[in-house]
């Protein structure tokens, strides 16, 4: 007889299907915020797994800047199609032409910022009052005291100094009309974790992942895919490089590495070895010290 | 072997060299990045500190860097190859006892620090009852500082003795004291040449090794259901299935099973994880199960065996730590949240508050405040299915929230 232990994956598993479950539970209209990166997948596997053999009962939700990889737009709609589940997606580029937000100009011009006000239109347009995402306590030292059911007042900001308290596994999910939640089924787990369910799991993630040859531009020790978003500057030269992403946020501003893993194995050996946070390569991390707790304060993800 | 998950916790103030030693496990255990190091040398260099300063990486928010202190709990995370490590970093000032028991609420091991020059403060004993009061059931003293009073091994002794005379009134199964130096790195993650008078294991090699798997319940079944799955489709029409965590106990698929409230018998037909069936279930494990007969069951109802039972009460004895800002008014009328259920409760008395400093009764003072952690008697609206919290950290515990802000103003734990 087995003396019941579990496998650390095992224990992370357990704690997020459960979240997904106390989500479902607890609140009216929940959804899952989607980016079509490997930590939104894996929410939705969870979700599949706390949910089984229903459906995932809350819709995917995809805050979509336009400046996508057409990669991740392909693999976002066939998970949907395989889910059967209903998806929303909150488009920047709306907001941008009813006016609601202004674009930024310039070399370093990201779609980024603007994410924030168009997430939080469409959680107000759907009245989601939680929303699941795949964030992690280890990615940021701003995210390092984030709670599981995480609060947002009525305007969505998050009050660091003020947040509830959450102890043992009873998430506190009540709030008044207006509010809402920010839930992170994934906040124990690490980098390392997630691509070791990846693999486990036999969890389908986009080919961008994988070390592929694109074309690339270096620009203040990063490496960013060329596009047709990218403004280039007169002494920068477009370059083919055989390179892979550890995140996948907006084309403009995700940095992808020089690697040869081109399968899961090889992710994980590399992931292992790595000496620069995965949040290393963003460039929207380092604008200053504390721009992650600033962007969290006025609603980001 | 793979030893799973191990989440302690760390209390202390910056002056103990908690946050040291937090980046010094992260640093020795190689789990802090080059870009991190980096932005902490830079940060460092702008205080005038000499050095990388490997507090600067556990003291996250901006409010705690202008101010230098920590004022919640923040959760790291490294791993070795043995096993996977969750620290939950808290403060230790009294002004943040809320904070300590938020982390000590899911901690197996808890790591005491005491300055080798200072000995035995307030401060220990209040981490040490606190750690004790959440159940906690491994406790690591460190005795830090040992450089400053040259490695000494008499003064080491000294504090050892007088923290076993300290702690022989908590009930806490597993004490270890390691002397270390959290600044220059002895006894943490690798050996130190300079007390070759210790010979017990180092911080880490003790973490990586110590057994906390048994400290489960796995003879009380307990199955608090969570969510009904009913999928609704084509395939499924007929699929009822009530998922939920395992609280306690080992469930069998062909069990007979006692559904409470109702009390009303039925067999387990299927256990499964996800699409996948399995022949069992034991803490802390997130399940689906279908049972034999079509029974009236929901959310905050609880599975058993039938000679097997948690009681099922209306009044509670608890110990309460007070969370929030505004001090408890008598006669609210509160949520309790146990388990997947709710109850309205009311707390009917004060029977004393602790001071936690000392441990004496205060009994001329009876108004509760933030922080503050008293023996109170709660009478709920309907019964609630409880053990004894030392029996069972998930069925003996709760919060308490206010039905006005909706916030958490008090966690408790039951006993019976």
């Amino acid at each position: 007889m087995s003396d019941y232990n579990m496998s650390h994956l095992d224990e992370l598993e357990a704690e997020g299907i459960y979240v997904m479950r106390e989500v479902a539970a607890q609140f009216e209209r929940p959804a899952i915020l989607f980016s079509g990166g490997k930590d939104s997948i894996c929410v939705t596997h969870l979700a599949r797994k706390a949910f089984a053999p229903a459906r995932i009962p809350m819709p995917l939700v995809h805050i979509d800047t336009g400046h996508n990889f057409p990669e991740t737009m392909q693999f976002r709609d066939d998970l949907v199609a395989e889910l059967g589940v209903q998806l929303i997606v909150g488009s920047v580029q709306e907001l941008i032409d009813r006016g609601e937000v202004t674009e930024e100009k310039g070399f370093n011009a990201s779609r980024n910022r603007i994410q924030t006000p168009t997430l939080i239109n469409t959680i107000e347009q759907h009245q989601f009052d939680a929303c699941c995402g795949g964030a992690r306590r280890d990615e940021e030292k701003a995210r390092a005291k984030e709670r599981f059911f995480s609060h947002r007042d009525d305007f969505s900001q998050w009050d660091p100094k003020n947040q509830r308290p959450e102890l043992w596994d009873l998430y506190n999910g009540k709030h008044q009309p207006g509010e809402h939640f920010r839930v992170f089924p994934l906040n124990n787990w690490t980098e390392l974790d997630i691509w070791n369910y990846i693999l486990r799991e036999n969890i389908a993630i986009p080919s961008l992942y994988f070390a592929h040859e694109r074309e690339v531009v270096r620009r203040d020790g990063q490496i960013l895919a060329h596009s047709e978003y990218l403004n280039l500057r007169p002494d920068e030269k477009v370059e083919k490089l055989q390179v892979r992403f550890r995140t996948l946020g907006d084309l403009t501003i995700t940095g992808a590495v020089e690697s040869d893993a081109d399968t899961l194995e090889k992710i994980i050996g590399e992931v292992a070895a790595a000496r620069k946070t995965e949040r290393g390569g963003r460039m929207d991390d380092k604008r200053s010290q504390s721009a992650m707790e600033d962007r969290k304060k006025e609603g980001y993800f | 072997m793979e030893q799973g998950l191990l989440r302690f916790i760390t209390a202390g103030s910056v002056d103990d060299g908690k946050s040291t030693l937090i980046g010094r496990l992260l640093y020795d255990s190689k789990t802090i990045f080059e870009d991190q190091l980096e932005s902490i040398e830079q940060a460092s260099t702008q205080r005038g500190t000499d050095g990388a300063d490997l507090s600067l990486l556990t003291d996250g928010l901006r409010a705690e860097r202008e101010q230098g202190i920590t004022i919640d709990v923040a959760y790291r995370y490294f791993a070795t190859p043995k096993r996977k490590f969750i620290i939950a970093d808290a403060p230790g000032h009294i002004q943040y006892t809320r904070n300590m028991v938020t982390g000590a609420s899911t901690a197996d091991l808890a790591i005491i620090l005491i300055d080798a020059r200072a000995g035995l403060l307030e401060q220990t004993h209040r981490h040490s009852f606190i750690s004790h009061l959440l159940g906690i059931k491994h406790m690591v003293v460190c005795v830090n500082k040992m450089d400053l009073v040259e490695w000494d091994e008499g003064r080491y002794n000294e504090i050892v003795d007088t923290y076993r005379s300290f702690s022989s009134r908590l009930d806490i199964p597993d004490i270890r004291f390691i002397p270390i130096s959290a600044l220059q790195g002895d006894n943490v993650v690798d050996r130190s040449e300079r007390m070759d008078w210790y010979d017990g294991p180092t911080l880490l090699n003790h973490l990586e090794h110590v057994h906390v798997a048994a400290d489960r319940n796995l003879q009380d079944c307990r199955f608090p259901v969570q969510y009904v799955i009913r999928p609704q489709t084509d395939a499924d029409r007929d699929f009822r299935g009530y998922a939920g965590r395992v609280a306690g106990g080992v469930f069998k698929v062909g069990d007979e099973v006692v559904a409470l409230p109702s009390g009303l018998s039925t067999t387990v037909t299927s256990i499964a994880i996800g699409d996948k069936k399995v022949d069992m279930a034991f803490p802390p494990q997130s399940v689906v199960m279908t049972l034999g007969d079509d029974i009236d069951l929901s959310r905050g109802d609880m599975l058993v065996r039938e000679n097997n039972q948690p009681n099922s009460s209306q009044d509670l004895d608890a110990r309460i730590c007070w969370l929030s800002e505004q001090p408890m008014r008598p006669g609210t009328r509160f949520e309790l949240h146990h388990t997947s259920r709710e109850a309205k409760a009311v707390v009917k008395e004060v029977v004393y508050k602790l001071d936690i400093n000392t441990l004496h009764r205060i009994e001329d003072d009876l108004e509760i405040g933030m922080n503050d952690i008293a023996r109170v008697r709660i009478r709920t609206a309907a019964p609630i299915l409880v053990d004894d919290y030392r029996r069972n950290r998930a069925t003996g515990s709760f919060i308490l929230v206010d039905p006005g802000t909706r916030l958490t103003v008090a966690a408790g734990v039951i006993y019976t």
